[in-house]
């Protein structure tokens, strides 16, 4: 051995040096680690112990002009878990099953809300019964994991008469979430799926809140101080609508269930739109927090459609309600005036080419005036002031007139109606072939509000605003905003009074709708009898028109799916305006219908 | 014989303080939650403690003499004892898949790798005292490294990587401190360094001019020479296939040292948490029996393993250097007593037992920060454990005997 004391000093020296330097590269990363990475780490100890569980917003309350409620939220409970991985959710779902009585769609939903957003705790069930959560609470303890939380849950005290214009709320859907517009959402999270729900959510949505929750490494809750102050949800404001309440359940009634079709109301001036009803309607109640299979399926089996919107999204031929914009259209051209009568009187049709072409009336009207033609709705006359307009006329003062654009409701998924573009020799013959069609025919069938001519009910009600005005069409608007107004008629004061009194001889003795008149109130409007290839025997009704006659207050545009005749559709609009304005007591205006 | 000493008062003073500071780190480890079994185990720590510092005060009376006399014997029966494990042993903590426990009928009676530990270095420090030269070569060397090389395979061989480092590192220690020299050593060290490098052909490649340099600087016998190359060789080829030999979770841990991240959920998790946990316990710490990592049960094994997790979490960087300044103390001092020891077999058991030491505080700690691989290597003093605390206060008494036995000045003639 070398143990001379000169080389045991130097390996002494030599060892100490080298303990030092092991202890200075330890104290080294700890310094690193504790002192100038602290905060990084403080951070990960937190994320690591604090469970954020999201607190969901109720929903803005909606509310009708008088401040009745339309859609409210009351308290529900929702089931959600965490957990760290797929594999942990799965054998929790199945632990679950039995006693939350998940069926296989309820698995799978979770198990893709989870894959969107594992950090978050995934929703089992959105609107879980009292019995499913007593049960639950009972046996906390062997589900660490699961959060049961009281949410707010959408509720329209009056479910289908609102359904039409308030639409319904669901869980944001895994395409929506791909849209830039649901960029902040989240899956498990409820959203406005229809109607006004969808167009005004950025309103309606409020903004979720967050509590942290302590936890441990197996994601039992701690009790204790909240580790980190939560955020409150903060409820979205309450909507206000144009909507009278009293109107649209009086709408609803008058439909009940033999009706099928839509209506809506207006007040001309503003185009606040008063009641927007859509028969058969749906319950929206029952879409909040998962549609029901069976539910879903009735509903779009039922032949009479009643998740189709028939007053925004049904688009069907105007017939005689058009023949006001033909009338426009000629007086505004001049090549017509109110008494004027025009050359081949009616005797039930009138031969043009080859054709001949019929008047919905056999026995035919003889010589008649433009007045006269409105009340009598003479197809004859119409056919020949539609062809001395002629159809590019016609098709631009339609346009003019707005027939070919949206009403700008502001509903989401309104139709577009089908109405022919300027350039009317390109858009014929494009849809007929450059020698399928003749300008003839087709002046004669747009003047009677035929042809190439779908309109949505909505469109048809703007249009009456501007009859019911001095000119001006507004936009139909739910909520509460500025008008938003566009002068489309320029009549003289005489030919406003003529125009007017021909709507109301329309719903008088003379006219096509005088079963519907109402004694002391003058109601102004055109009946309309549509045909449609679906069933050649029972013809769609229209009625559109206002009251009072000289000093409007309502629009109303009704429309009856196989209605049969216009007078038909006439007489559920008579009873919405006997309603409205308070001419007519419900109760009479209801029996009256049988 | 029974002579009198005067304990070796700044090694025994700071011993009880690491262990009491220990004691106390256990009793935090426990304060959890959700209380769990771990809460009561600080109370058997102490028990163990007050046992070990009677079986230090035993040591402290004998003599040096009886304590080299004894050194064969005592060999024998710890490597049978280890080699018992291997039939009926059982695993505990982060090796819970290891063999390292002797238990009777499912009764942990203990860790006979911690008796080892001394057993070997006293077996080494006889071997290496016994010659009049330090070896000088390679051959020189074979009864040294066999009596390292016989427990080091049983542990292998349970496995217990941690305890084969440890006893690696009291093999080189020691045969450092009898005088070998350096390029021995390295060349002595080459096959292990080959064996790492196998897995990158170049850098293979480069290790192994390097060594032939060395190899012709330092001119050993030809055989010597010859077998130094084929073990490296050998070690070069056999570690890749060994390598898919190795259990899968030996593997993830050693991938997992490299980058911890890599699996945050199953073997990257220890590490990670405990990362977290010291550097959320920032400059002062949150605080005796408060760490949040811990009382939440984050962290793995913090009653063992990742004691020191617990030490930085609760004390901060304040704690961790008052800790580690302590263990260095302890390490100054023993290598005082070895330089001062009264002969060269004293002189190289207390270099050993340091060695032995050092090694355990540099791979625990630096495990707990993922300097080192997760070897399953417990907290001298700290980390609880009946053995262990046995085995620290049983050297303890070894130290102060041969302390006390030793001259007032430093160096000594060999005798």
């Amino acid at each position: 051995m070398s143990f001379h004391p000169n080389d045991i000093a130097r390996r002494t020296r030599l060892s100490s040096v080298a303990l030092a330097v092991g202890f200075v590269l330890l104290l080294g990363a700890f310094f690193r680690a504790q002192v100038l990475e602290t905060a990084n780490y403080a951070l990960q100890s937190q994320e690591n112990r604090l469970r954020p569980i999201p607190l969901p917003a109720p929903r803005g309350i909606i509310y009708d002009r008088k401040g009745q409620i339309i859609a409210e939220n009351l308290p529900a409970y929702s089931v959600s878990i965490t957990a760290p991985s797929l594999d942990s959710l799965r054998s929790s779902l199945k632990q679950l099953q039995p006693t939350l009585q998940l069926t296989e769609t309820d698995i799978n939903r979770a198990v893709r809300r989870y894959r969107r957003a594992p950090t978050r705790p995934t929703v089992i069930l959105a609107d879980a019964s009292i019995d499913v959560i007593s049960v639950l609470e009972e046996h906390r303890i062997d589900y660490p994991r699961l959060i049961i939380q009281s949410v707010p849950k959408r509720f329209y005290p009056d479910g289908p008469l609102v359904a039409s214009f308030v639409g319904y709320t669901g869980e944001v859907s895994e395409s929506d979430l791909n849209l830039p517009q649901y960029a902040g959402y989240n899956p498990g999270q409820s959203v406005g799926k229809g109607g006004l729900e969808k167009q005004y959510e950025d309103v309606l949505h409020g903004i979720e809140g967050v509590r942290y929750d302590e936890v441990d490494a197996r994601g039992r809750a701690v009790q204790g101080v909240g580790p980190r102050p939560d955020t409150d949800a903060r409820g979205a404001p309450p909507l206000q609508t144009n909507i009278d309440l009293d109107l649209q359940k009086f709408v609803a009634s008058v439909f009940s269930d033999t009706l099928r079709g839509g209506a809506i109301a207006m007040e001309p001036n503003t185009g606040a739109v008063l009641a927007l009803y859509s028969n058969p309607s749906f319950d929206p109640n029952r879409f909040t927090g998962g549609i029901p299979a069976d539910y879903w399926k009735e509903l779009n089996t039922d032949p009479w459609r009643p998740l189709f919107n028939k007053v925004i999204q049904g688009t069907y031929p105007p017939a005689s309600t058009w023949k006001l914009a033909t009338s426009a259209i000629g007086l505004q051209n001049k090549v017509v005036t109110l008494d004027a009568r025009m050359p081949i009187p009616c005797n039930g049709g009138m031969q043009y080419g080859s054709r001949y072409f019929r008047c919905w009336e056999k026995r035919g009207h003889g010589y008649t005036t433009l007045a006269q033609a409105i009340e009598k709705s003479c197809d004859v006359y119409f056919y020949q002031l539609g062809l001395r307009i002629g159809l590019s006329k016609l098709v631009g003062g339609g346009i003019d007139l707005q027939f070919a654009e949206r009403s700008g409701i502001d509903l989401p998924n309104e139709y577009k109606p089908r109405f022919p573009t300027r350039d009317v020799r390109a858009y014929y013959n494009r849809r007929y072939g450059p020698r399928g069609w003749t300008a003839g025919a087709n002046s004669l069938n747009l003047s009677i509000g035929q042809g190439e001519n779908s309109q949505t009910v909505v469109n048809m009600a703007k249009f009456f605003t501007a009859l019911a005005t001095d000119g001006h069409t507004s936009t139909p608007s739910l909520v509460k905003r500025t008008p938003d107004r566009k002068k489309v008629l320029n009549f003289t004061p005489a030919q406003w009074r003529g125009i007017r009194n021909a709507l109301a001889g329309v719903v008088s003795a003379r006219g096509t709708a005088g079963g519907s008149a109402i004694k002391g109130l003058v109601i102004a409007g055109k009946t309309g009898t549509a045909q449609n290839s679906e069933n050649p025997n029972l013809d769609h009704a229209w009625f559109v028109g206002f009251a009072p006659a000289d000093k409007p207050t309502i629009v109303v545009a009704v429309f009856l799916e196989f209605g049969d005749h216009g007078w038909q559709a006439a007489r559920v609009a008579s009873k919405i305006m006997g309603f409205y304005t308070g001419v007519v007591p419900a109760e009479i205006a209801t029996t009256e219908i049988e | 014989m029974m002579r009198r000493i005067v304990a070796d008062y700044p090694l025994v003073m700071t011993a009880l303080v690491l262990s009491f500071f220990g004691v106390a780190m256990v009793y935090s480890a426990g304060q959890t939650d959700t209380p769990t079994a771990v809460s009561r185990v600080y109370k058997s720590q102490l028990v163990w403690l007050i046992i070990g510092m009677i079986g230090a005060f035993g040591i402290s009376r004998s003599s040096v003499r009886f304590l080299e006399w004894v050194t064969v014997p005592a060999y024998i029966f710890s490597t049978t004892l280890l080699a018992l494990t291997l039939v009926i042993g059982a695993g505990a903590g982060t090796a819970a898949s290891t063999k390292s426990w002797l238990a009777v009928g499912g009764v942990r009676l203990g860790q006979p790798s911690e008796l080892a530990k001394i057993t070997v270095v006293m077996m080494l420090a006889r071997i290496l005292a016994s010659r009049k030269e330090p070896p000088k070569s390679l051959i020189d060397l074979w009864k040294p490294a066999l009596a390292v090389g016989i427990p080091w395979v049983i542990i292998m061989l349970q496995p217990d990587l941690g305890t084969g480092i440890v006893f690696i590192g009291i093999f080189f220690g020691m045969l450092y401190w009898s005088g070998v020299s350096w390029p021995l050593l390295m060349l002595l060290g080459s096959p292990v360094v080959s064996g790492i490098l196998a897995f990158s052909t170049g850098l293979w490649g480069a290790w192994f001019l390097v060594l032939a340099a060395l190899v012709l600087y330092y001119k050993p016998f030809l055989i010597e020479g010859i077998v130094l190359m084929v073990a490296n060789i050998g070690t070069g080829i056999v570690a890749p296939l060994l390598w898919e030999k190795l259990a899968p979770y030996q593997q993830n841990r050693l991938l997992t040292f490299l980058d911890p991240s890599s699996d945050p959920r199953a073997s990257g998790y220890h590490v990670l948490q405990s990362k977290i946990a010291i550097g959320s316990g920032g400059l002062t710490g949150k605080g005796f029996t408060l760490g949040t990592q811990k009382r939440l049960a984050f962290l793995p094994e913090q009653h063992t393993d990742f004691i020191f997790a617990v030490v930085g979490e609760e004390m901060g960087f304040i704690g961790v250097t008052l800790v580690l300044s302590l263990f260095l103390i302890v390490f100054l001092r023993i290598t005082r007593i070895a330089g001062r020891a009264n002969d060269s077999f004293s002189s190289l058991v207390a270099f050993g037992l340091m060695t032995s030491w050092f090694v355990h505080v540099l791979v625990n700690v630096g495990m707990t920060l993922n300097l080192m691989p997760i070897t399953g290597i417990p907290l001298p003093f700290f980390s609880y454990g009946g053995s262990f605390m046995l085995a620290c206060w049983l050297a303890v008494g070894i130290l102060v005997r041969i302390s006390g036995e030793g001259r007032g000045k430093a160096a000594f003639q060999t005798s």
